[in-house]
């Protein structure tokens, strides 16, 4: 037990990880791992409701995303289906003045963040860039190239040093999430490196989801993910990234010691994509049938379900409400995509330079007249 | 809205362009719910479920399991409100004509062409790719400009309507949308095809949005012309009372070159008053004596041609009348007199004439000019005379005899005052020694500025070069 990982928990892989919350819906009270830190959490009735209410939501909200994408209305949906207690329980560990860089895929990381989830879906639409104010939301845009964001955190975190916002409790954190594949890219293992000598109050947030697309993670290290952030000179821990108490309890500790100035932590979410990689792909070319079953059973939301239920903190009207409430925010959703208006072209022109440049300015007002020269061009 | 609704196959995964109905999961008359899957699919990507678009009754299914059905096609149809009673005249599974637009390629007949403003846009000719985003699934239509497109009262264009024909014109008919100025509009397959045909556009009145020349008005144009060629001989009453409009004629667009040898000669011939002389002479001997140069070592592989004793009888004379090689400076109120000669040698190129000039010609050996004329001609015919060598001339030849003319009366490059144009040589009856003998003979013409060059001056300038050239080694001898 090179981790002094959870005793409880025989779906943990070689080398074990967090777990406080087991697929039948059992309680750890805390594991404490071979480095000394003990993992806990100490929920009230509401925010264990709350956590459920999130994992529904984010799952109901993904999978009308896909339906949209499947009646044509996106042109594509990363799908978050079974990473919803990763990002959920990371996702509401973050304080508010905590900055997260996601990939294409934190759907549920953005949801928890407060921000209407619409935000995403005028990239996947096509009727916008995705380009949302991060500072605004403190959450950065949606990184299609992979792991790039990794290094956009790193230097945004060393920020945050030299603007002295680190040292104390109210300290600011950022969060860098990626997957699995995206540790095999040079940019991760630069960010790695410039974090681990900078001291950056970072945590970096695997979730190994098993599959870099169609390649497998035997494919991607000869390792347990987390071991890596031992060559760089930090702390590395694997959690289970199904059990949404885990990702919450070690991401939080993990914020903590960032925004304290005690540098970066790597977290490897131990997880599985039971969808396709994105709305393009169709992971019955590389996966066995078997195998997607055996992660059913360690779905995040059914053991949580099963614990509310035991402890008597959720009954049967409170899971149709949460249902119920999901499907409603989901149709909203619905509505307002197919509603969302096509973009103007003079659009273009903005948000190019902060403060304008004569020369666009020129082209704006040429390209805003060629407009006008069509007809119905009363806009 | 219908409450018919009818559901397009889309493009699953960035860009695909078709996808095979693997399976429908619903059969006409089933109540569905929104998001139930309806059907299979399978494409390059991925095989999926599709899952309804709207809640309602299944209506209509377009396309079996097994078929492969176009991106864009329609392939369910829902009653979304089946509670409002049975369907009127709905029956046929035979998709919309507004949903078949979506797949449609060519427009119908008559209809505007692709690719012009109020015309399908281009999206109809699909290309599979694998990654990116490819074609669209809804047929974008393209915007007319504003007063672009014909309406119903006649147009009222800014040039007035030519007068009609004595006969029906074969070709022309009045545009619906009037071009009133710019260049042609013509797509590039378009002019290609006239191009093909021998078809010149500017002549054509285009028929398409507006105004722009249409495949169709190209052919009409070539049978239009093929049939007068072949009408012609076989109709003996009268031939086809000929026209004398723009289908006749061609338009080039002055530029380039022209444009500027255009502003050149105009500045210098409302400038400068210019007189031409003119002299024949016997140039057999010269032609003797280039068969001699050529004969000798040091000319053995240089290109030696008649321009070259012209220049060099230029040359010489020059020194004997240095005012010839000057220039009229207006704005000081002198005449610049120049003891170098930079020879300008007027050169006929793919891009039009240009005159480049060899510095200091005046310096250079025999063997020296001829290798600097052939460099000249060479690099003026490949198109890459640099700048400089076309600037700074004091005196110029043209050789106007590789034409095969006599002469001519040239016209002054701007800033020099005189230039020899230099005619054909050819066998002639020339009294030679008193009697009449075939001789080899040409005409020279000298055109200078009156306000340099008098006549006399002028006169003896010619002379002397036409001496020079009817006996070479006697105005050598004589002259120094």
């Amino acid at each position: 037990m090179a981790n002094g990982e959870s005793e409880v928990g025989a779906d943990a892989p070689a080398g074990g990880f967090v777990q406080l919350l087991t697929p039948e819906g059992e309680r750890v009270d805390s594991v404490t791992t071979a480095d000394g830190t003990t993992y806990s959490v100490d929920f009230t009735d509401e925010e264990y409701r709350g956590l459920y209410r999130d994992l529904v939501t984010v799952r109901r909200l993904d999978s009308e995303a896909l339906a949209l994408q499947r009646q044509g209305e996106l042109g594509l949906w990363a799908s978050l289906l079974g990473q919803e207690a990763a990002q959920v329980g990371s996702g509401r560990a973050l304080r508010s003045q905590d900055m997260a860089f996601p990939t294409y895929r934190e759907h549920g990381v953005l949801y928890t963040r407060g921000i209407d989830p619409i935000m995403p879906f005028g990239l996947f639409r096509g009727v916008d860039q995705g380009g949302w104010d991060a500072n605004e939301h403190k959450f950065n845009g949606y990184t299609i190239v992979i792991g790039a964001q990794t290094l956009h955190a790193t230097g945004y975190a060393m920020g945050v040093t030299m603007d002295g916002k680190t040292g104390s409790p109210d300290g600011e954190a950022v969060i860098a999430y990626f997957g699995d594949g995206a540790t095999s890219q040079g940019e991760v293992n630069e960010a790695f490196v410039w974090s681990g000598v900078f001291n950056a109050p970072i945590v970096f947030f695997c979730q190994n989801n098993q599959y870099a697309i169609s390649e497998p993670l035997e494919r991607q290290t000869r390792i347990p993910l987390y071991r890596r952030a031992t060559g760089f000179g930090f702390p590395g821990v694997r959690i289970d990234g199904n059990d949404v108490l885990a990702s919450y309890a070690v991401t939080r500790s993990a914020l903590d010691r960032a925004r304290q100035g005690e540098g970066p932590t790597l977290i490897e979410a131990y997880t599985y994509r039971m969808g396709a990689h994105t709305s393009s792909d169709d992971p019955t070319r590389y996966r066995i049938a078997s195998e997607v079953e055996s992660w059913k059973a360690k779905d995040p939301i059914s053991r949580l379900k099963a614990f509310l239920a035991k402890q008597k903190i959720g009954d049967d009207d409170f899971f149709d409400e949460v249902d119920e409430a999901a499907k409603q925010l989901a149709l909203d959703l619905r509505e307002r995509v197919l509603a969302m208006p096509d973009p103007q072209p003079v659009t273009m022109f903005d948000h190019v330079y902060p403060n304008g440049s004569p020369d666009l300015d020129e082209q704006r007002r040429q390209f805003t007249d060629y407009q006008a020269s069509f007809e119905g061009s009363g806009h | 809205m219908s409450r018919i609704k009818e559901f397009p196959l889309p493009d699953l995964g960035e860009g695909l362009t078709e996808g095979e109905i693997l399976s429908w999961l619903v059969k006409v008359g089933d109540t569905i719910e929104l998001n139930q899957p309806i059907v299979e699919v399978e494409t390059a990507k991925a095989a999926v479920e599709i899952p309804a678009k709207w809640g309602g009754v299944v209506a209509r299914i377009f396309f079996e399991a097994g078929t492969t059905v176009e991106v864009g096609a329609p392939i369910i149809a829902i009653d979304t409100d089946p509670s409002a009673g049975p369907l009127p005249d709905f029956d046929g599974p035979v998709p919309s004509a507004e949903s078949l637009a979506a797949v449609q390629i060519a427009p119908a007949e008559g209809a505007v062409e692709p690719g012009m403003a109020g015309s399908p846009a281009p999206n109809a000719g699909r290309t599979p790719v694998l990654v990116g985003y490819g074609p669209k699934t809804t047929a974008a239509k393209r915007r007319p400009r504003l007063g672009g497109t014909p309406v119903a009262a006649p147009p009222i264009a800014e040039t007035p309507p030519p007068p009609p024909a004595p006969v029906p014109a074969p070709n022309p008919k009045p545009a619906p949308g009037v071009r009133t100025a710019g260049p042609v509009l013509a797509k590039p397959p378009v002019r290609k095809l006239a191009r093909d045909l021998g078809v010149d556009l500017t002549a054509i009145t285009g028929t398409g949005p507006l105004g722009s020349v249409s495949r169709d008005d190209v052919h009409q144009a070539a049978s239009a012309r093929q049939q007068a060629a072949t009408a012609a001989p076989s109709v003996t009453t009268a031939r086809a009372a000929a026209v004398f409009d723009a289908s006749r004629e061609q338009r080039v667009p002055i530029k380039g070159v022209r444009k500027l040898t255009a502003e050149n000669m105009v500045a210098s011939a409302f400038t400068a008053p210019h007189v031409t002389e003119f002299l024949t002479i016997d140039v057999t001997r010269s032609m003797k004596a280039l068969e001699k140069i050529k004969g000798r070592r040091e000319f053995r592989d240089v290109r030696i041609s008649p321009l070259l004793l012209v220049a060099k009888a230029v040359l010489l004379a020059v020194k004997r009348h240095p005012m010839v090689n000057s220039t009229w400076s207006g704005a000081t109120n002198e005449i610049v007199v120049k003891e170098y000669v930079n020879l300008g040698i007027a050169s006929a190129t793919e891009r039009g004439l240009i005159v480049p000039n060899i510095k200091d010609a005046g310096r250079l050996t025999l063997r020296e000019l001829a290798e600097a004329l052939n460099t000249l001609v060479q690099v003026a015919r490949s198109g890459k005379t640099p700048p400089s060598d076309m600037s700074g001339g004091t005196l110029s030849i043209t050789n106007v005899g590789v034409f095969g003319v006599d002469t001519g009366t040239p016209i002054l490059p701007p800033g020099e005052s005189a230039i020899l144009a230099f005619g054909a040589i050819k066998p002639m009856p020339w009294v030679h020694k008193g009697k009449v003998k075939p001789r080899q003979v040409t005409t020279l013409s000298l055109s200078f500025d009156h306000r340099i060059i008098d006549g006399e001056l002028g006169s003896k300038f010619l002379r002397d070069i036409g001496d020079f050239l009817t006996d070479p080694e006697g105005a050598l001898l004589s002259w120094s």
